[in-house]
């Protein structure tokens, strides 16, 4: 019972990885891009959730939409301040330049928010609930299901809206689709904007159950570069399965050989899947 | 850089010590002058892979820390001279950049860069849970010369000779480099590997060598560090701030030149002491917020680096001098 309570939590965990990584790896299907501060939105997120419950109040939903509008707009200024030069630049550059906004946005968080592990003021939702004696924490639950629906959506708008398709028309061929009339610049922004939402919303659902700080983007950067890798990289499907998966083995691990190995196993898993399988589960480069 | 340029560079190098050896913080400023060459050593090394051959590695922490850990552990287990853990150190860096590498390097260059942060911090994880290693204490080496071979000196100047030493063997092999086929093979990767293929660049091969010499240049500065600091932790031998320091220099710099690592040392080692020394503890992140900033400005407006801006103006000087005098 309690192995099937570690399961539950793993693959609620693991929706939240997936809902960030699906931004991540849009933007690399779209221009062949690793964002390194994509950990950092992450991290953004769970803080802007915090200003949110600070001077708004109100609720997960609040969070979450202060965090997705809040990343947003970031996303689509560091898309024209930064990453619209530098994609033209040597590869130096173009992990040079979202390596460096990490840095910066991490030490500045450190700066603002102070170092020490925050929570949120007021719990806007606690407790806990039994489901078929497996015993589970309500805000846990709330933000796992909330993450899968909202990347079971995100894929939905990228296959089924007209955006979407063009979004994946400048993914597919840059050129083929500026003559069918599409900008390219702005899908890109679009889909920086909607990358760094992801992630933002991503973090506001993880910080109403758990405690954060500005240093965790690091460790939520390299669980997306494994989810990506693991999913294939671009494929929105894949990033979910690989998220669920990933959330699966680190609670598994954390509770068969304690909770320091939980990402040294995925870390492992990372540099395995390196020598055997790089083009990932559902990839096929 | 002129056939002889390099003269006078090295004879400033050399009488440095000796030139602020009369200033009232004689000791503070050849400290500082050691911890500069070290600095440009770790970047030097960075430099053959990162710059030469265009695969930045986010990783190279765990390159520096190999060579750091190895020294003291052979210390702190058998009492055997730190020197000895060196070489040791230099293997275990080839053998973990086999193991990186070779996977790796069939892939484009972001997907390098994830899977060097991902190892690093794989590496730093594991080492700051190992009780052999020292876990999250860190390993100490001798706290006074049992003899010469222990290299504990009081003053810096010894190290300060020592790195000199070093930094002059990497950057020989580094100007080596630059001209034999290697080079030209490194830097038709970093052009465009596609194109190198096709020409019959055997890449994944000659990346590997790159990552290799990097490797062990870098293990030897950790090294270095080890046996002039006589201490070593998991965040001071393998955090991620290590390898971005020298990605930071190198790239300030101009990754991709000889004389590049050096000058981005020259400038930024002496400007992290003086905000940690105006700021205190405070600084350190202040450092950090502002090694960001740098790191995106150099990728948005001068991916080449300072040495590369230089030679732009030089070189606009020189081709149309009537448009400058116009100017001026």
């Amino acid at each position: 019972m309690i192995l099937l309570q570690v399961v539950v939590g793993g693959l609620l965990l693991g929706a939240l990885y997936a809902l960030f990584s699906s931004g991540l790896t849009l933007i690399w299907g779209m221009m062949n891009f690793i964002n390194f501060a994509h950990g950092e939105f992450v991290m953004l997120g769970m803080y802007a959730a915090l200003l949110a419950a600070a001077w708004i109040g109100g609720g997960p939903v609040v969070f979450g939409l202060t965090a997705a509008l809040g990343l947003f707009f970031l996303g689509v200024v560091v898309y024209f301040a930064l990453i619209r030069e530098v994609m033209r630049g040597p590869m130096l550059a173009q992990i040079l330049s979202t390596f460096g906004l990490a840095l910066l946005l991490r030490y500045a968080a450190f700066w603002v928010f102070s170092p020490n592990f925050v929570t949120l003021p007021h719990p806007a939702l606690a407790g806990t609930i039994s489901l078929a004696g497996i015993l589970l924490s309500i805000p846990q639950l709330v933000a796992g299901l909330a993450a899968a629906v909202l990347t079971i959506g995100m894929h939905l708008a990228l296959t089924r809206t007209a955006v979407g398709s063009q979004l994946l028309a400048v993914a597919e061929d840059r050129n083929a689709a500026m003559l069918m009339g599409i900008r390219p610049d702005r899908m890109q922004a679009l889909a920086w904007g909607l990358a760094a939402a992801s992630a933002g919303i991503a973090g506001a659902l993880m910080a109403i159950s758990f405690p954060f700080s500005p240093a965790v983007g690091e460790t939520f950067a390299l669980t997306a570069f494994v989810v990506v890798t693991l999913g294939g990289f671009g494929s929105v499907p894949g990033a979910m399965l690989a998220g669920l998966i990933v959330g699966l083995i680190q609670a598994l691990s954390a509770y068969w050989f304690g909770p320091i190995y939980k990402d040294v196993v995925v870390y492992g898993l990372f540099v395995a899947l390196l020598w055997l399988r790089p083009q990932g589960l559902l990839g096929t480069a | 850089m002129t056939r002889w340029g390099w003269l006078p560079l090295a004879a400033a190098l050399l009488a440095y010590p000796w030139a602020v050896a009369g200033s009232d913080s004689a000791a503070f400023l050849q400290d500082m002058g050691a911890l500069v060459l070290l600095a440009a050593i770790s970047a030097a090394a960075w430099n053959i892979l990162g710059g030469y051959a265009g695969q930045i590695s986010v990783g190279h922490a765990m390159f520096f820390g190999a060579g750091a850990y190895m020294p003291l552990l052979v210390y702190q287990h058998w009492q055997m001279p730190p020197l000895l853990g060196v070489p040791l150190g230099i293997a275990v860096s080839l053998v973990v950049a086999l193991v990186v590498g070779f996977p790796t390097f069939r892939l484009s260059g972001h997907y390098f860069s994830m899977a060097t942060i991902a190892v690093a911090e794989l590496v730093r994880i594991v080492v700051g849970n190992w009780d052999f290693l020292g876990a999250a204490i860190g390993l100490q080496g001798p706290a006074r010369a049992r003899g010469w071979y222990d290299l504990i000196f009081r003053s810096a100047v010894p190290y300060y000779y020592i790195f000199l030493g070093v930094l002059a063997l990497l950057l020989l092999v580094a100007w080596q480099v630059q001209r034999s086929r290697l080079g030209y093979y490194l830097r038709a990767v970093r052009a465009g590997e596609r194109a190198a293929r096709s020409l019959g660049v055997p890449v994944r091969r000659y990346k590997l060598y790159a990552l290799m010499l990097s490797a062990g240049f870098t293990s030897l500065a950790g090294a270095l560090y080890a046996l002039k600091t006589g201490f070593v932790d998991p965040d001071s031998g393998l955090g991620i701030l290590v390898s971005v320091q020298m990605i930071i220099i190198a790239a300030l710099g101009g990754a991709g030149t000889l004389l590049g690592p050096l000058l981005g040392a020259m400038i930024l080692v002496p400007l992290q002491t003086a905000t940690n020394t105006w700021l205190g503890g405070s600084g350190s992140g202040l450092t950090y917020i502002v090694y960001g900033g740098v790191i995106m400005l150099i990728a948005r407006f001068e991916p080449g680096g300072l040495l590369e801006l230089w030679h732009r103006q030089v070189t606009a000087r020189l081709a149309r001098p009537g448009e400058v005098r116009h100017a001026a």
